[in-house]
């Protein structure tokens, strides 16, 4: 049934059928596949959700999923969405993993915390968790490896990196990520409208505190 | 007085379920609602409530509770003893809960998951647009424990006399190849609709794991986090697949090899560890027309 569907080019773009109602279109970054979501959601396309993650966007919940594959066709890849707001998070850069970081980087704690408070990043999307935020910036020679062995449990607020993406646990975890500090910022409060604090698009810049 | 319920025991699992929260997953966010949906639909119009109410999701029984005011209440979905102060009453029927009575849930024979709808449905504060509990990240009402106490809304509708019980379909979970079914060995698709699987002990309301014959990935490599459907059916190292359930996390990392059909899924949620598990392809679009 789905042979001739499986990653057939539609335009610029791979869609994959998920179930009777949804597919999964393929782009080239998290960059290209939150902006594709912003898209979809700015021309109110008919999906239940719309879930951008690192290389591709879920569409799920879709009656009409032709109409939808033709629809796709309008969205370019040069669209770029506009940037959402700043937000600072004030960081105690005393993790466990700062060292093994600053020795992967070259360089001493201070070194670390000059580099990771020396870029910009952008939440490009969620999903581990309510108010995990997948945060893009980081170039690539700064990226780090996971731990070999996750930690049984990670504490809210702890900031860490895996790859290139730095991350902030919104609630105690288990987890993989290396730790660099921890921050009381409170990344979802389902009482807070948006309950996250990084939704898709906000800008973070971190403080040392 | 706002009517209520009083929770005087609440077994392994008891949660307040509504059909879910919807449009949050990009958020992290997970859909819960009740797992068995034609049941809990069933329980609702028994007893004259508007589809989207919210009921109670008991896991094997166990529930004792105790009404504030006389209400109508219906029990379906897995079948157990129902007793109103210890007075036998039938399943998939709606029986009237005096004020100050107690209405108690025995451990069912067969299934897993029993619904409690009461006249007026569950007013727990809404989360998100929805009174679902789900137990992945737990947004939503907290968890139902002996001594909770829970609103209860305006009866509005009347009880049915009489309710048709759905067709109980039996035979093996429809299932769509993809998306990423082109990550495995040549007829693995093939492989998983001929082969018999159990459930596994450490099923729940996140997915439904299976043990029997392994599926292998021939695609190295970690597959960068993606959004994960409903029913999607995932494969982690192990070869064993995972089918997610309500409480499913909105994205994963592991390859979907397939997607069970919505309207199959609430049988995941009646089915006990060591129960048998069979796929058959989802019929093409144009022949189910």
């Amino acid at each position: 049934m789905t042979a001739h569907l499986q990653g057939h080019p539609q335009g610029h773009l791979r869609v994959r059928p998920v179930g009777r109602r949804g597919l999964l279109v393929e782009v080239d970054d998290a960059h290209s596949a939150r902006s594709l979501a912003a898209w979809a959601r700015a021309v109110s396309v008919a999906a239940v959700e719309v879930v951008p993650a690192a290389a591709t966007v879920l569409f799920d919940g879709v009656a009409d999923l032709e109409g939808l594959r033709a629809r796709l066709t309008e969205w370019s890849p040069t669209e770029r969405p506009t940037p959402g707001g700043l937000v600072e998070i004030a960081v105690s850069y005393d993790g466990p993993d700062l060292a093994a970081v600053a020795e992967a980087w070259g360089t001493d704690r201070d070194g670390v915390v000059a580099r990771h408070t020396g870029v910009e990043y952008v939440a490009a999307f969620g999903g581990f968790a309510p108010g995990f935020a997948y945060l893009e910036g980081l170039p690539a020679e700064l990226a780090v490896s996971r731990l070999d062995s996750p930690r049984a449990r990670v504490e809210a607020g702890s900031v860490g990196l895996a790859g290139t993406w730095c991350g902030i646990y919104p609630r105690a975890s288990p987890g993989g990520w290396r730790i660099l500090g921890s921050t009381d910022a409170v990344l979802w409060d389902q009482d807070r409208e948006p309950p996250a604090l990084l939704p898709p698009g906000t800008r973070v810049r971190f403080v040392p505190r | 007085m706002t009517a209520s319920l009083e929770v005087l025991a609440a077994g392994t699992l008891t949660t307040v379920q509504d059909r879910g929260r919807f449009g949050h997953a990009h958020l992290g966010v997970p859909r819960a609602g009740a797992l068995d949906g034609p049941a809990a639909a069933l329980a609702h119009r028994l007893v004259g409530n508007d589809p989207d109410a919210a009921l109670l999701e008991v896991t094997l029984g166990g529930l004792e509770v105790r009404a504030s005011e006389g209400r109508w209440v219906a029990v379906t979905g897995a079948a157990c003893p129902v007793t109103v102060d210890g007075e036998a009453r039938g399943h998939d029927r709606a029986e009237w809960l005096p004020p100050g009575a107690t209405l108690r849930l025995g451990a069912p024979v067969a299934g897993v998951r029993s619904y409690v709808a009461v006249a007026g449905g569950l007013a727990v504060a809404p989360v998100l647009g929805s009174r679902s509990t789900d137990t992945l990240a737990w947004v939503g009402p907290p968890r139902v424990v002996a001594g909770s106490v829970l609103p209860v809304g305006r009866a509005t509708g009347d009880p049915r006399a009489h309710e048709t019980p759905r067709p109980r379909r039996a035979g093996p979970l429809r299932i769509t190849p993809g998306p990423r079914d082109d990550w495995f060995a040549d007829g693995a698709f093939a492989a998983l609709c001929a082969a018999a699987y159990t459930v596994g002990a450490d099923s729940n309301r996140i997915g439904m794991r299976l043990d029997g014959p392994t599926l292998r990935r021939t695609t190295a490599g970690e597959l960068p986090s993606e959004g994960m459907a409903l029913g999607a059916v995932q494969v982690p190292p192990s070869g064993l697949p995972v089918v997610f359930l309500a409480d499913h996390p909105p994205t994963g990392g592991y390859p979907v090899i397939g997607v069970v059909v919505e309207d199959d899924l609430w049988r995941c949620a009646q089915l006990r560890p060591g129960d048998e598990v069979r796929f058959t392809p989802d019929r093409p679009v144009a022949a189910r027309r």
